[in-house]
């Protein structure tokens, strides 16, 4: 019996081996983005992540070059893959109302909304961006597929609900410099554009849609194309970004920038309640700090009575930011009530030591009723030192989310650098 | 907030009826609410051809707690039977009849190790229905198990169970899962008998008797019947309304207000809790309480509506299986029908057609299809033998269920409904040669007929299968609220509630209970 021959790893898909033959899709399952020509001249390390089902650049050059790009300059980021829904119909905003934890129906047309929703129990089931481009349609944004859920929660609705991640090509544009790139490729009226709030452009004959969002906690925008002008809008803004540090980044420098932000990811800060196998792992909102995307005042939604009967019996823990002594970041890290590391209350979900703060920053699960404490915690801290494993206990303290909030992500109008 | 009554309760069924009644003794004020022009929902006596009276739906009592007519006087507002402690006949396709009553087996053909066996079978599954009986008075607890009286309801059952002794209580555990047809053949011979057995153990079921739970619903069966205690199988004089109109009495005299052809059409929700019902009409009427014994999804997903409810409890209130295999036939006779071999004191008993479990499986396989039953199984009765009310003198009403007929019947129903009218007189015919000649009237309510003429979703009798999975705590869905909605205010008290079919009333008189203990009463 022949063997299929296995590809060799670095042929791209759609390209055809060196023996000739063309391969089975099933071999390679990543799909590439719509950016992906467009931007291998600026991909060095080869290193990619397989995200939502497409290979993305881990890393393009330097983690630290593209870090400091969305702090100092501007950073380039090709969000496509993150999972989108077209939410249309008569129904759509009664739909979502039920569904989501936010008001829809004060959500206006061309603006967003960052919302969570729930099971009936009130555990978040995840969290996503609402758009809303119309009347009766939407855009929702999330990190899961979860097509069978909202599914189920459309019985009843005159809605229609579809996975359109492929259909749209995306990307983020975040940082400093951020507008005045957007202003030098063309785009006018951005100066007006208020933070979470689209303008529509028609521009160079296709059509672009602009956001003020992102997930850096910076001045930015994300760019939404369809798939065939993605090469095209990606050159665009290269070259409008040549004289202003743009740079295109990766997965860990837009990390780096998140934890910075204080922004959560699900199954890295909290897990979906439709994957936790462990009872008790879920979370509600109110255990993700979260409490303020719950419009408890608008109607009935997912979830909500049992919202309102677990706001009474209190957290089991919850979601904080923590600052730590010292430089290393505490990934993983159990967090002690105690210098003896008797009392365990939480662990640590992301961490990092913040390059613009020079503070050593952290997000953590603590367990009530430490949560609120003002004390100080201790964090069990293994470090790695020229080939030798160190052990510390390194203090820790509760501080607010968002680490860090530059004024200019909100400012209006919104610098040029 | 001021309100004119304290509850009110939607569908005069035999569980609505009971549900106002018992709210009304506590000394709420009670409106009741019937779409009809009569109470009784499926416990209806009505006329299907001039002078010709017959229980439109459910057609005997095997389930009605003697305890319950004797504690509300139910012979005070006019209940009587026309007969008591029915025989059952499981007829022979040759002829002659086995006849069954209480542990007793008797009739040609059957071998003494057969009626040995019976008794004994029957003994073993009595003292096992004892046990499911305890469960009918109770609300099914939850798993947290708060408050003494789901404590001692819990204790009471492990009690039950233990007291059976170690080898009975494992006996049960082990067959209250399987399936009517290996139990019954691991115990007897007799093709006829062990039909008739299965027959009961899928009367109302969605499924023949090879499936799993066929035991529980046979165990739940004899649970009814252990409650109707020295009543038996019973037939009300004039009918099953008979029962359903002395409940309504008992029901005004304790102040319950009935309202006929009053049809809701929504009910009304203010700051997330139950304020009242909208009528058909448009008028509102306000209430703190809304009880509806109207069926499960007719309340939640038509009365009260998706946008109250959570996603997940929608998903499974749509999945409550209720495939409803159970047809209604009627007929006018303008005399005495002869069945061949069985003497006519049988005619007051209850005739069973389901000659062996294989002619009974048979009977459902095409139901699975969408497809009429070549040969149906059937339960008969002639109610105008015990009652001549019934039918002119010297003319008989024959009222008979048919089984198995699916829900859905294909693309061309009057066809499929024409082929089984067909097919059951043939039946019939072979039993009761000539009796299609005696025949003056005929009527024949499909599962669907029957949703329409009594709400019965799916046409399942019992508003929903009776199986393990629809059972006791999961019923009528996992994660029920012990009789409330999940909007607070709105209870359920109709069959689709544990524990389920039969008139029996327990689920009308358990949500009640579960009204009273949260003691909302913004009126007055």
């Amino acid at each position: 019996m022949a063997h299929e021959k296995a590809p060799a790893p670095w042929s791209a898909p759609g390209t055809a081996p060196a023996n000739g033959q063309a391969q089975p899709h099933y071999l390679r399952p990543l799909l590439h983005t719509p950016f992906f020509e467009a931007s291998r001249p600026w991909i060095q390390t080869d290193s990619f992540i397989a995200w939502a089902g497409y290979l993305t650049p881990d890393v393009y050059s330097y983690v630290e070059q593209e870090y400091f790009a969305i702090r100092n300059s501007c950073a380039l980021f090709d969000l496509t893959p993150m999972v989108k829904y077209r939410i249309s119909g008569p129904d759509a905003e009664r739909y979502l109302n039920r569904m989501v934890t936010g008001n829809i129906s004060k959500l206006a047309i061309d603006r967003v909304l960052y919302t969570l929703w729930c099971d009936d129990a009130g555990y978040v089931v995840d969290d996503g961006t609402v758009f809303r481009l119309g009347p009766q349609e939407f855009r929702v944004c999330c990190q899961d597929r979860q097509l069978d859920w909202f599914l189920d929660c459309a019985f009843g609705f005159d809605v229609q609900v579809a996975e359109v991640t492929a259909d749209i090509a995306a990307l983020a544009l975040q940082g400093p410099t951020a507008f005045a790139v957007l202003q030098a490729a063309g785009f006018s009226g951005l100066e007006a554009l208020v933070a979470m709030g689209i303008s529509r452009h028609a521009y160079d004959g296709y059509e672009v849609l602009i956001s003020r969002t992102g997930f850096t906690g910076d001045l930015g925008y994300e760019v939404w194309v369809a798939p065939q002008h993605a090469a095209a809008l990606w050159n665009t803004l290269m070259q409008a970004g040549a004289n202003r540090g743009i740079t295109p980044m990766g997965y860990q420098a837009l990390e780096m920038a998140r934890i910075e932000a204080g922004f959560i990811l699900p199954g890295v800060d909290f897990i979906s309640c439709a994957q936790t196998l462990r009872l008790g792992r879920e979370s509600t909102p109110w255990e993700l700090n979260l409490d303020w995307t719950v419009a408890l005042d608008k109607g009935h939604f997912n979830g909500r009575r049992a919202l309102l009967e677990s706001k009474t019996r209190g957290v089991r823990r919850k979601l904080v930011g923590l600052e730590l002594d010292g430089n290393k970041p505490a990934h993983g890290a159990l967090v002690y009530a105690d210098v003896g590391n008797n009392v365990q209350v939480g662990e640590i979900t992301s961490a990092l030591w913040s390059p613009t703060l020079k503070r050593n920053i952290a997000i953590a699960r603590i367990d009530a009723p430490h949560c609120d404490s003002p004390a100080s915690f201790w964090v069990d801290l293994y470090l790695h030192r020229e080939l030798q494993w160190e052990r510390r206990n390194v203090r820790s303290w509760i501080v607010p989310r968002p680490f860090y909030a530059p004024a200019r992500r909100r400012a209006m109008p919104p610098p040029l650098r | 907030m001021s309100t004119a009554y304290d509850a009110i309760v939607i569908g005069a069924g035999h569980n609505g009826l009971l549900c106002a009644l018992d709210l009304a003794r506590a000394g709420r004020r009670v409106l009741l609410l019937e779409a009809a022009d009569q109470v009784g929902g499926a416990a209806t006596t009505r006329s299907f051809a001039p002078g010709f009276q017959v229980s439109a739906c459910a057609h005997l009592l095997h389930g009605l707690p003697q305890s319950l007519a004797q504690e509300l006087n139910l012979s005070a507002h006019g209940l009587r039977f026309a007969a008591t402690q029915l025989s059952t006949y499981a007829l022979d396709p040759a002829g002659g009849a086995i006849r069954l009553a209480g542990t007793q087996a008797s009739g040609p053909g059957l071998g003494a190790g057969d009626v040995a066996a019976y008794a004994s079978l029957r003994t073993r599954m009595g003292r096992y229905a004892g046990v499911f009986a305890t469960l009918f008075s109770m609300t099914p607890p939850r798993l947290s198990l708060k408050g003494w009286r789901e404590r001692w309801d819990m204790l009471r059952l492990a009690l039950r169970l233990r007291l059976l002794g170690t080898a009975p209580m494992r006996e049960l555990l082990r067959i209250a899962g399987m399936n009517a047809y290996d139990l019954l053949d691991d115990n007897l011979h007799s093709p006829l008998l062990k039909g008739a057995l299965a027959f009961d153990a899928t009367l109302g079921a969605d499924y023949g008797p090879r499936a799993p739970s066929t035991v529980l619903s046979w165990l739940h069966r004899l649970a009814g019947e252990q409650q109707a205690g020295t009543l038996g199988l019973a037939q009300p004089q004039g009918g099953m309304g008979a029962l359903c109109d002395a409940l309504a009495k008992a029901c005004r005299a304790a102040g319950v207000e009935i309202r006929l052809q009053t049809r809701v059409a929504r009910i009304a929700v203010k700051d997330d809790h139950a304020s009242g019902v909208v009528l058909a009409d448009g008028h509102t009427v306000a209430a703190p309480v809304v009880v509806s014994s109207a069926a499960l999804r007719a309340t939640l997903l038509g009365m009260l509506g998706i946008e109250h409810l959570d996603a997940g409890c929608v998903r499974r209130v749509r999945n409550f299986r209720s495939r409803g295999l159970v047809a209604k036939l009627h007929l006018a006779l303008r005399g005495t029908p002869v069945f061949k071999g069985v003497d006519a004191a049988a005619l007051a008993g209850r005739l069973l057609i389901s000659p062996s479990m294989d002619y009974l499986e048979q009977a459902f396989n095409p139901s699975k299809y969408r497809e009429i039953p070549e040969h149906p199984a059937l339960e008969i009765t002639l109610p105008s033998v015990n009652d001549p009310t019934l039918a002119p003198a010297g003319q008989h009403v024959l009222s008979a269920l048919v089984q198995f007929v699916p829900y859905d019947l294909g693309p061309d129903p009057q066809a499929a409904k024409a082929r089984l009218l067909a097919n059951t007189m043939a039946t019939l015919e072979q039993y009761a040669p000539g009796i299609s000649d005696l025949v003056v009237a005929s009527e024949l309510l499909t599962p669907a007929d029957l949703e329409r003429a009594f709400g019965l979703e799916g046409g399942h009798w019992h508003q929903g299968g009776m199986t393990f999975d629809q059972f006791f705590v999961n019923r009528p869905v996992a994660l029920s609220h012990q009789y409330r909605s999940p909007l607070p205010g709105l209870y359920l008290c109709g069959a689709a509630s544990h524990p389920g079919g039969g008139v029996s009333g327990w689920a009308g008189r358990n949500a009640a209970r579960e009204v009273l203990k949260d003691g909302v009463r913004h009126g007055a």
